[in-house]
């Protein structure tokens, strides 16, 4: 039974089966939250969203977390090689990409926030709906980002520890599936919340 | 116990002959020898877990039920003053939260977690830990919601601070300005933590039906109870999403200044009728489908046929399903969607009447012709079709669109869903309760006060709510705090409470009947009702284990065939392991998750907030949301690095230890 992959009905296993579920139940979260954004967009009538956008910025970022599905999956290919110094290497690619995402998010928001006076609730002292909606999304979605920084974080650390058998490549392979979701979902966000207000 | 040394994943331990001291159980992982409440606590034992998603949920429908009664006495006489307005508010509002997420969601769990991997053959279900975790969550989110009744409201009215605001929460009552106390933020967290726990119960669920099936039981072998998980746990995973989302814009709204729902920014108060109607409706179906699985699992055994057309049937639940994200706007056809919404949304909902039909039909034409027997199970199964029939009916009534303007915010209202709820839902758990009580406890159900009971439960059921149809159609609006003796609805609103109290009365007495049994009962004989599928393979109650060795099956109904069938229909067993069946060990890390969760949830209802509590005002950051956040991810790290441990049993050679 450990020695070898505990037989299924479907032949895919639990956990990888589980994580699709869930990847259905998560499209139907981002769906949400999506909709909800696109139904608002047209409502703020003060604010000049082409102004906001640092579209260079978001392009770039965009291109670092496709870049990090890549390490994502060479990984996932040296996990089930049992090659634990490549995985390692991948992991650690994947993560550093995964962390520029994230800063370029953290500097995005500080610059909206900070430098361009666009709140949760307000731009420039008068209420407004884009903060809310693009706040909420894009903070979701960053929140899944770091969650699976710290999920691989933890498979690296763990990588260390000696205990990681073969079977595990299955458990990195079922982070790895997260990961390209998330990626997906930012596919998806970049041209609906981002390059559609260059139409 | 022998254990196998190759078998790397067994913790290595001392084996432990006599029971260990007790304080310690607390303080390191539970094994087989921890008893009592440690157990309860970390029991991974999907049987156990299934026992108290059934205890604390029958609790919550008395609770409810209570409150329902408030509500029918308020309404007994014109102009009643047994509880003021707010009160009432609070009643209905609680009583619909308590009854649709508290209580028969998670008797169907109850039923999902005992019954479904006995149905399929499996030692338990994919992640047993998970499922001790979304058992924890439900109950913690239930008491939750609860604790709301405890703090002072902030104008003084009402009872405690309990949301006023229906069971659907609409906009902008949920708004900070009409709801500056704290029931609201109850509502939003306690909702949030029990969608958690509904979402992660469903990927248990769909995991291990799809990929735990004994050897030869495919898909179209599954027993329809099973088949009704699947597809209601699909729909759990599809539909509780949008409700999420919608409480999470709405705890935005209320805690960070977020506009989701304000229309002084631009807000939309529709969006959230939308976003509660897209998990609203397959709610409808979540809350049904799994009693429609119950019916089509005992009227076979009664009328002693197939079930007949059992394609049909799992086909049409699956179509259900499909088509129960398609309607949801028939709840807001009187919101001014626009023409071409509104008839599609009519003639969507029109169509869903289908299959429902088509099983209804599939369920007569089990009856017909069969030796029928009017067992307790049987009775409550009839009455769910001819309930479930006449709520139905006025469902369709409701799909068309110059009618529904018509009922909207009525009694008629009040009647449709009670009938799909009370005399679908209620009806098909009771029987399964009667039903299944010997799998549950090794004892049944006395019929004869069962039969009482059922007689009690219809009677008292159809007074109170089929007058509604007629206080609904003379134009009565739902949630009325009182009315005037001249709008002529004196008579049935008393008859109708009445009822409500003879309905509360008899199913108290279930209540006690259930429990009574289930600790005290009489023992029964192995397979009392001479059942058809492979749940009753097992003992009464079913051994830790479930099964000594995997079962082979051939046929759909496998007992039945083995029982009556053909000889080489009859059910084979995989040769037991060398090394015995792996149990693994109970686990603390699930129940500390849940209180994580718990103590994050009460941090966010005090964020920011001066409230005074108990004489102290609280005056939060943080702090809280982040020691809860500590808790659950120590906790989630405690737990991905203890893996399953576990012993092994030897079933057959060792029959008498394991009983202990």
């Amino acid at each position: 039974m450990s020695g070898h992959a505990v037989q299924t009905s479907t032949g895919i296993p639990n956990k990888k089966l589980a994580m699709w579920a869930f990847l259905a139940s998560d499209c139907m979260f981002f769906g949400t939250l999506i909709s909800t954004h696109l139904i608002y967009r047209k409502i703020a009538d003060n604010i000049n969203i082409r102004e906001i956008f640092d579209i260079e910025l978001t392009s770039f970022s965009t291109f670092i977390l496709l870049g990090s599905s890549l390490f994502m999956a060479l990984a996932v290919s040296a996990a089930h090689k049992s090659s634990m110094q490549s995985m390692r290497k991948m992991l650690a690619g994947t993560i550093f990409f995964g962390l520029i995402f994230l800063a370029c998010q953290v500097y995005e928001f500080y610059h909206f926030a900070v430098g361009l006076e666009l709140t949760l609730s307000t731009f420039r002292g008068d209420y407004n709906l884009f903060g809310t909606t693009f706040y909420v999304l894009t903070g979701t979605h960053g929140v899944h980002v770091a969650l699976g920084v710290f999920w691989l974080i933890s498979w690296l650390i763990y990588s260390y520890t000696g205990k990681m058998k073969p079977e595990n490549a299955e458990d990195v392979e079922v982070a790895g599936l997260y990961w390209h979701f998330v990626d997906v979902v930012w596919i998806i966000i970049f041209p609906v919340v981002y390059l559609i207000e260059y139409i | 116990m022998a254990t196998n040394p190759t078998e790397s994943f067994i913790l290595d331990k001392p084996p432990e002959t006599k029971s260990p001291s007790k304080l310690s159980a607390w303080f390191r992982r539970p094994t087989q020898h921890d008893k009592g409440l440690v157990d309860l606590l970390t029991t991974i034992d999907h049987k156990k877990i299934g026992m108290m998603y059934g205890f604390f949920a029958l609790t919550f429908l008395m609770i409810g039920g209570l409150e329902a009664l408030f509500i029918r006495v308020q309404l007994m006489y014109p102009e009643n003053n047994f509880i003021d307005a707010r009160t009432y508010n609070q009643m209905f509002t609680m009583h619909g939260t308590t009854m649709v997420f508290l209580a028969i969601m998670p008797l169907s769990a109850a039923f999902f977690n005992f019954i479904m991997p006995l149905q399929i053959g499996a030692r338990d279900v994919a992640f047993p830990r998970m499922n001790t975790f979304s058992l924890w969550a439900f109950v913690f989110g239930a008491i939750f919601i609860n604790l709301s009744w405890l703090f002072p409201s902030v104008d003084g009215a009402g009872v405690g601070s309990a949301p006023a605001i229906g069971w659907f929460g609409y906009a902008p009552l949920t708004s900070k300005s009409y709801d500056a106390g704290l029931g609201t933020d109850f509502w939003i967290m306690g909702l949030q933590i029990l969608g958690l726990a509904s979402l992660l119960a469903s990927f248990n669920f769909i995991t291990t039906i799809l990929n735990m099936r004994a050897p030869g039981l495919k898909m179209m072998r599954l027993p329809v109870f099973t088949w009704m998980t699947l597809i209601t746990s699909f729909l759990i995973i599809m539909a509780f999403p949008a409700i999420t989302v919608a409480l999470v814009q709405l705890m935005f709204d209320r805690q960070f200044g977020t506009h989701f729902f304000e229309v002084e920014a631009g807000g939309k108060p529709i969006l959230w009728q939308h976003l509660f109607w897209i998990f609203g409706h397959p709610e409808v179906y979540i809350l049904i489908l799994p009693v429609m699985g119950i019916v089509s699992e005992i009227l076979p055994v009664f009328s002693r046929k197939p079930l007949f057309g059992y394609g049909l049937i799992v086909f049409s639940g699956a179509i259900i399903g499909f088509l129960g994200f398609s309607v949801w706007s028939h709840h807001m056809f009187t919101t001014g969607m626009g023409v071409i919404a509104t008839s599609a949304f009519s003639i969507m909902t029109m169509l869903i009447a289908i299959p429902t039909g088509v099983k209804i039909f599939n369920w007569i034409g089990t009856i017909w012709g069969g030796r029928v027997k009017f067992s307790t199970p049987m009775l409550f199964s009839i009455g769910f079709i001819s309930l479930f029939m006449l709520g139905g009916f006025t469902g369709i009534m409701h799909s068309s669109v110059p009618v529904d303007a018509q009922q909207q915010d009525s009694y008629f209202v009040i009647a449709h869903f009670h009938y799909v709820l009370i005399g679908g839902n209620i009806f098909g758990i009771l029987g399964g309760i009667y039903y299944w009580m010997p799998k549950f406890s090794g004892r049944q159900m006395n019929e004869t006060l069962g039969k009482v009971i059922w007689l009690g439960v219809f009677v008292g059921f159809n007074l109170a709510f089929f007058p509604m149809h007629y206080l609904g159609m003379t134009g009565m609006p739902r949630r009325t705090h009182t009315y005037k003796s001249e709008m002529g609805w004196d008579h049935w609103n008393f008859w109708s409470s009445v009822g409500a109290l003879t309905l509360g009365a008899f199913l108290f007495i279930f209540f006690l009947q259930t429990l009574y049994t289930f600790f005290k009962g009489k023992r029964c004989k192995e397979d009392p009702w001479d059942s058809r599928t492979l749940e009753w393979a097992t003992a009464n109650p079913p051994k830790s284990y479930n099964f000594a060795r995997t079962p082979i099956i051939k046929v759909r109904d496998q007992i039945w065939e083995n029982k009556h069938g053909a000889k080489e229909n009859s059910m084979d067993f995989e040769p037991a392991e060398s090394h015995g069946v792996h149990m693994p060990d109970n686990s603390w890390w699930p129940f500390y998750c849940s209180v994580g969760i718990f103590i994050a949830a009460l941090g966010m209802i005090f964020n920011r907030s001066e409230i005074t509590v108990f004489g102290s005002t609280f005056d939060h950051g943080f702090e809280i949301p982040i020691l809860g956040g500590v808790i659950l991810l120590f906790s989630i790290i405690k737990w991905a690095l203890e893996g399953p441990g576990g012993y092994h049993l030897h079933p057959e050679e060792d029959q008498t230890k394991i009983s202990n």
